[in-house]
């Protein structure tokens, strides 16, 4: 499990980021529920903590896919890919990411600048 | 569904969304399943992403619908409700969404000529993006989103680029005088040549271009001419239809036509928009992406639904690694402030106003604060 921040700190309709690799972001809905998904579009590099939460969806700041906080579901292009889902924790007033296992769906440029890291 | 891009294959996605059964049939002229053109100017030219990338169906949707593609309507008969096909065939159809887009302006008497292009179509992009591959020097005409996009894409190629821009400052329509001229400040940044001011009298060469020709008498070598001066709407084919044009086709602000069972999206569809109290014909890819749901709702309420207001309209683009978004209209702002970054560093985040009221946000690699500003602009304008 992995810290993230105090439940105080993060407000409803915000979101933090966890500047792991890849990143990954919680977000503290309106109706007051906790999701972690990865931060990164599957389309481009793009930062969803920085997106246009509304319900249980996070549009993606640059081009409007919209993420499923839940499942991860994309609804429409330009992305095409799910993002993962982590499970979210809180413990003594303090948000908990439990990664996932899966393989994340990174967009084309940020994949290669990883494999050109892992090279 | 006549049009399949964007706004056609939202529109269909829409109707199966929302329960539509029936026969759906989705006509296109050029030959390609429904692709992303936006990064046709950008990553597809700079050879970053390929062609399968920019497909806008994911593996495995079917939509059940009988794509007739490579051909081209060339009517639509209000009497017998039918769109006629220019290889003489016949579509009945008991509704009908008009999605043809848009096509680009080229330039009179540039026809004859190789070496000149635009940039509208994966088949446009593919025959520039062979010869950019050439390098030499670019002279693009035009210093709009397009335009800029192509310089900035050519320059990271390492060709030599100018762009001429008939008016005095470039973007002041979409962006304003101010925030026009500090995106424009980018093509100086990078070592593109901006000639604002200068009309362009024509093109010079034998069969290839050799050069573009100013009004004030000077030449500008070239050996590959984008034309980039905007797009036209693609209605041509409804003129005597009974469905009315006017800079494209005149919607109401859910899409419907004037005729019963017909409603237009896109860039072809001139909406009314409540806010401003007028029709605007918006070409911008999220219009085309969200608009259908609306239309597509009337459509199979039989026009019996209360449109809502859309949110603001939005776009970007990247020029030269920035991010630039925009979201509202700039025409009807009175000031606009500086609220965050510096012009002097490219990263501003700017705030249109009317009466104190937002109007419009313009970002350059402000991501998070221009969706909060969006978001808000959608609150106040309302």
């Amino acid at each position: 499990m992995i810290p993230a921040c105090p439940l105080a700190d993060l407000p409803r309709g915000e979101a933090f980021r966890l500047e792991i690799d890849p990143p990954v972001s919680v977000f503290h809905t309106e109706d007051g529920e906790l999701f972690a998904i990865d931060d990164t579009c599957t389309h481009q590099d793009a930062s969803l903590a920085d997106g246009w939460v509304e319900g249980c969806w996070v549009e993606c700041p640059l081009h409007a896919s919209k993420f499923n906080l839940k499942t991860g579901a994309v609804d429409a292009p330009p992305a095409k890919r799910p993002v993962r889902t982590h499970e979210v924790l809180v413990e003594d007033g303090m948000i908990y990411v439990r990664l996932s296992a899966a393989t994340p769906n990174l967009p084309p440029c940020v994949a290669t600048k990883l494999a050109g890291v892992l090279a | 569904m006549v049009g399949a891009s964007l706004a056609g294959l939202s529109a269909a996605r829409s109707l199966r969304k929302q329960g539509y059964d029936g026969r759906l049939v989705v006509i296109g002229d050029e030959l390609h399943r429904p692709y992303d053109r936006p990064p046709l100017s950008k990553e597809f030219l700079a050879g970053t992403v390929d062609e399968a990338e920019l497909a806008l169906e994911v593996d495995g949707e079917d939509l059940q619908a009988e794509w007739l593609l490579g051909v081209r309507a060339t009517g639509l008969d209000r009497t017998d409700r039918a769109v006629r096909l220019a290889d003489g065939r016949e579509v009945r159809v008991d509704g009908l969404v008009i999605a043809t887009g848009a096509a680009a302006r080229t330039l009179p008497g540039s026809e004859g000529l190789s070496g000149v292009h635009v940039v509208r179509t994966l088949d446009d992009a593919r025959a520039l993006r062979a010869e950019l591959a050439q390098g030499g020097r670019l002279v693009v005409i035009g210093g709009g989103f397009i335009g800029a996009e192509v310089a900035s894409t050519a320059r990271v190629l390492g060709l030599d680029v100018a762009v001429v821009e008939a008016a005095r400052t470039p973007l002041a329509g979409p962006l304003g005088e101010s925030m026009g001229a500090m995106v424009s400040a980018l093509h100086a940044d990078h070592g593109v040549r901006l000639l604002c001011g200068v009309g362009v009298k024509g093109l010079s060469g034998e069969r290839r271009v050799d050069a573009v020709l100013l009004e004030d008498g000077r030449g500008i070598p070239a050996d590959i001419v984008v034309v980039g001066v905007g797009a036209r709407p693609c209605v041509e084919w409804l003129a005597g239809s009974g469905v009315e044009l006017d800079n494209g086709v005149k919607c109401g602000a859910d899409g419907r036509t004037g005729l019963a069972g017909v409603v237009a999206v896109g860039d072809c569809a001139n909406w009314y928009d409540p806010r401003a109290g007028a029709h605007r014909r918006v070409e911008h890819w999220t219009g085309a992406r969200e608009r259908p749901d609306a239309a597509v709702a009337t459509l199979l309420a039989g026009g019996a639904t209360e449109p809502g207001v859309p949110r603001p309209p939005y776009f970007w683009s990247d020029q030269y690694g920035v991010k630039i978004q925009f979201a509202g209209h700039a025409a009807g702002a009175d000031s606009v402030a500086v609220e965050e970054g510096s012009p002097d560093d490219r990263n501003v985040l700017a705030v249109y106003r009317r009466a104190g009221q937002p109007v419009a946000v313009l970002g350059m690699n402000q991501p998070r604060l221009f969706t909060r500003w969006r978001k808000e602009l959608g609150r106040t304008t309302s």
